[in-house]
């Protein structure tokens, strides 16, 4: 196999891909962000797997070699193209100021091995009928009209009325992540007013 | 070798619920977010439920006006009465 490689046979360089380009596309998504970069970075393996193949020895298989290669290539590829934070750290610190779910339901300090996890998890979904239901309508209305005005709008034109973000961040002169906060706040809130009415086993 | 930020908990999870069913975060960031709602029941039945609101929020019945735009109105018309008596 090895041989073949080194000896330039398209052959055994193509079985060599099929056998391992989806896994390690797979592999360097846990580094990079998108697919696009993931392919890339594969690319970029394969490359230096031919540009190696003459200094490879067998103290590895040729498996553990080309994993080692990805790795390496995904990290430093991570590196460069790493924003100063990820998303998700960003958007957490955005809307900390105000938990979209009471945070006396996760367990603290008194049990750090489950801390920030579930203490008391929301229980089932409701069947169809009972969404429609004009109790869980009225719920649902006089929860919005409790909402401050800016969220009250967010809500009313995304859910009520079907707009998508970029139309009410035009009308409303929003930035995108200003909208978006508006959009959490109040559905947070619209589902927590909700929440006793959507479990089937659990009628207030 | 496990990627960085790779884990979420229940709590960073509702806050990233928005983020989420927009799908506007990195590949790497949703799929973080998958591999918790795969084994976590409490997270999985809170984005049903708000995915369930989204949808019962489309079919709250569509007045032309708030009750309390309303009463505003009402107010404005019964100052004018007053005015004119």
């Amino acid at each position: 196999m090895i041989a073949a490689l080194k000896d330039g046979d398209d052959h055994a360089f193509t079985w060599l891909v099929d056998q391992h380009h989806a896994m390690l596309v797979r592999l360097a998504l846990r580094y990079v962000p998108d697919q696009a970069t993931a392919e890339d970075v594969t690319q970029e393996t394969w490359l230096h797997v031919l540009r190696g193949l003459s200094r490879f020895e067998f103290r590895s298989s040729l498996k553990t070699w080309i994993v080692s290669i990805l790795k390496n290539r995904a990290r430093t590829r991570a590196t460069r193209e790493r924003r100063n934070t990820p998303v998700s750290d960003t958007w957490l610190a955005t809307v900390a100021d105000e938990p979209a779910v009471d945070p006396d339901r996760f367990f603290g300090l008194e049990n750090p091995a489950l801390i920030d996890r579930w203490a008391s998890a929301p229980r089932g979904v409701a069947p169809e009928e009972q969404l429609l239901a004009a109790e869980t309508q009225a719920i649902i209305s006089r929860a919005i009209e409790a909402l401050p005005l800016a969220q009250r709008e967010v809500i009313t034109l995304r859910d009520m009325e079907g707009w998508s973000a970029a139309d009410v961040c035009n009308a409303l002169g929003l930035t995108e992540t200003n909208q978006r906060v508006l959009l959490h706040r109040a559905r947070s809130k619209v589902r927590a007013a909700v929440e006793p009415y959507l479990s089937p086993t659990d009628q207030p | 070798m496990t990627a960085p930020n790779d884990e979420i908990v229940c709590k960073e999870l509702v806050e990233l619920v928005t983020p989420y069913l927009e799908d506007v975060l990195p590949a790497n960031e949703r799929a973080a977010i998958e591999r918790h709602l795969a084994e976590c029941d409490g997270c999985r039945t809170y984005v049903e439920q708000m995915r369930q609101t989204i949808r019962a929020i489309g079919h709250v019945p569509h007045e032309p006006i708030t009750s309390r735009t309303r009463d505003e109105v009402l107010a404005i018309f019964r100052a004018w009465k007053a005015e004119r008596s």
